[in-house]
């Protein structure tokens, strides 16, 4: 968890306007309504999470305010620049890695960094000295000459974050910077991502991944179907949903109901059950509570075959907010151990 | 300044942006990204000028003599025709490749730069019109090797080329619009052949149009293919009018004025 404010967001402190502020944000593409009624507020020197499953809105809001799409209804302003009425100054102070990179495969990475850094207004050799400062910083020297196409994942990761960094952008945008990235790669990309709130560049990014959200940032919004649906630090959001989650297995799955009602007189929070797997899961605030509900229920003669605990997952939080399932199909975030 | 450090240990220097740079330096800058292709892709001049020197060695060969009398008289009157007709073909890879382009990602970069909107697609033709001269050169220098003789000499092949990338300016904007509307670059292949064949192949390119139907003569009268070799033949064979070049001219200027702000409201409509 990182709740230790960045220096650079305690230096800019209260007063200045935020990094980040939406009002309503609204995207349509034909019936489907994409992004529905967003409201951000995003301070100075913070990493802000947009977390959602695939189809949530998490890249149509951010291309929003990127300036690469407009919104349908709703307004937002970046360093205090309006995004539909002064969208060049908003380009002057954001930089946005997209989820697909954006590099130019046939060219050197060196060459994509110094064709920036000329976009930029760096000229002849300060754009180089630029590039090859960029690539130096992000551990990609020895690969400057090769073809882009020729890079790993992570490399190409590395290098589009690298291309977001040519002048220091106030606010970065990282559209699901790891997704798709190995365990190793991940890591570097967080300490990447830190390191830069550390400098005082505000972070905006999205993840499918409560864990990714938990480790970076200070806020995190839940979005999903375009709606947020909750928003706070890590640690409200996990209140919310408690710590983590307790996994039961039955031995007898034709305890479940018997076994769901008790769980809920004991802890008075929502059971999901996965009939298949005859598993029962339940937020639980704390491994001693878990303990304790476990021997509870071996004590009320129920059949447990097994047991876990995992910080919960995307698909959980959304059930605790929601006291719905929600559409992520995709569990990466809970580690069951 | 302040420092921090990243993974590996490095500091991250924080880097204020320089003074704004002009629009025309933005396109250089782009003209600079097409010149870089040619050097890491130098494969595409392959699919230039194969398609050409394909044409030119039939049509010379097998067609000449009936057409002519000779190949060699033919390919005097060929040889231009085939300029102009490399110069539109040409065009399409250059849709093709914004296509390509538009489908990463890599727009959406630019688009999020603070710069002259226009200035990639100015790169774009710089891009162009490298190829149309590199393509028509090693064209010109197959047909001098094949017995071509440009009566008007230097000056005119000077004119000419001049003329060649005037076309290619005005044809680029076509494909640039086709590019920015299509999502598959295959498919600016397809739609752009399928409308320059009948508009290459109803010209007068390759042959006289005194043996065509009525109707078609006068297509072929009025098409910008055929005002174009026209002066194309002019410039580089001698007895070229202002009013034939000035002809050649008026579509690739009608096609600038018209289509250059489309693409800009094409690719800012977001
Ligand atoms: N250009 C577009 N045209 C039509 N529908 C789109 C377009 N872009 C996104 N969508 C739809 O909008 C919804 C949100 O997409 P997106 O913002 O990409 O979600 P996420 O990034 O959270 O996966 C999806 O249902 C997607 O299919
Ligand atoms: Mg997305």
């Amino acid at each position: 968890m990182n709740e230790r404010p960045s220096p650079a967001a305690s230096r800019l402190a209260a007063g200045a306007t935020p990094a980040v502020s939406a009002r309503g944000l609204t995207k349509r593409f034909g019936e489907l309504v994409a992004v529905d009624g967003i409201d951000l507020e995003v301070p100075r020197g913070m990493i802000f999470a947009i977390l959602g499953p695939n189809g949530a809105g998490k890249t149509t809001l951010m291309r929003m305010l990127a300036t690469l799409a407009e919104p349908d209804t709703g307004e937002a302003s970046i360093m205090g620049h309006d995004l539909v009425g002064e969208p060049d100054e908003v380009r002057g102070a954001i930089a946005m890695t997209g989820q697909f990179a954006s590099l130019d495969e046939d060219l050197t990475g060196r060459e994509n960094l110094v064709l920036l850094a000329r976009l930029w207004g760096f000229r002849g050799r300060a754009a180089r000295e630029r590039a090859d400062a960029l690539l130096h910083e992000f551990d990609l020297a020895e690969a400057a000459t090769r073809q882009v196409k020729a890079y790993s994942g992570g490399m190409r990761r590395r290098l589009d974050i690298a291309a977001s960094l040519v002048v220091t952008p106030s606010v970065l945008f990282l559209d699901e910077p790891t997704t798709g990235l190995d365990p190793k790669a991940r890591q570097g990309v967080w300490r990447m991502i830190r390191g830069l709130a550390e400098a005082g560049v505000t972070i905006l990014l999205t993840t499918q991944y409560l864990e990714e959200a938990d480790q970076l940032a200070s806020r995190i919004a839940v979005i999903d179907h375009g709606r947020k649906i909750a928003e706070g630090t890590s640690r409200e959001l996990k209140a919310a949903t408690g710590s983590g989650f307790l996994h039961v297995t039955l031995g007898d799955p034709g305890q479940m109901h018997e076994v769901t009602r008790r769980l809920e007189r004991m802890l008075r929070s929502q059971v999901q059950q996965s009939p298949e797997g005859g598993i029962v899961s339940t937020p639980v605030a704390s491994a001693v509570e878990a303990s304790e509900v476990v021997a509870a229920l071996v004590a009320a003669g129920v059949d447990v075959s097994g047991f876990s605990m995992g910080s919960p997952s995307l698909e959980e939080v959304f059930f605790a907010l929601t006291g719905e399932m929600g559409e992520a199909d995709d569990t990466q975030g809970g580690d069951r151990t | 300044m302040s420092r921090a450090t990243n993974g590996s240990g490095v500091a991250i220097t924080r880097v204020e942006r320089p003074a704004r740079p002009s629009a025309v330096s933005n396109a250089l800058v782009f003209g600079w990204r097409a010149v870089l292709k040619f050097k890491h892709v130098p494969e595409q001049l392959f699919d230039l000028v194969m398609t050409p020197i394909m044409f030119t060695l039939l049509f010379t060969f097998v067609f000449g003599g009936a057409l002519a009398g000779s190949a060699t008289d033919y390919l005097q009157y060929f040889l231009p025709g085939i300029l102009v007709q490399t110069v539109a073909f040409n065009s399409v890879y250059s849709g093709m490749g914004l296509s390509t382009d538009l489908g990463k990602g890599l727009f959406d970069r630019f688009r999020s730069l603070p710069i002259w909107p226009l200035a990639p697609f100015a790169g774009l033709m710089v891009g162009d019109v490298l190829r149309h001269l590199i393509a028509g050169a090693i064209i010109l220098t197959i047909g001098l090797l094949l017995g071509y003789r440009p009566e008007n000499g230097v000056l005119g092949i000077v004119a000419g080329f001049g003329l060649l990338v005037a076309i290619g300016f005005g044809m680029g904007w076509v494909f640039i619009v086709l590019g920015l509307l299509i999502r598959t670059p295959t498919t600016v292949m397809t739609v752009g052949f399928t409308f320059l064949f009948p508009l290459v192949f109803a010209s007068n390119v390759m042959v006289e149009p005194e043996t065509m139907p009525g109707w078609l003569q006068a297509f072929v009268a009025v098409n910008p293919i055929s005002l174009m070799a026209t002066a194309m033949r002019g410039l580089l064979g001698g007895g070229a009018t202002a009013a034939e070049v000035g002809l050649a001219l008026l579509a690739p200027l009608v096609s600038t004025v018209v289509l250059a702000p489309t693409t800009l409201w094409l690719y800012l409509r977001r």
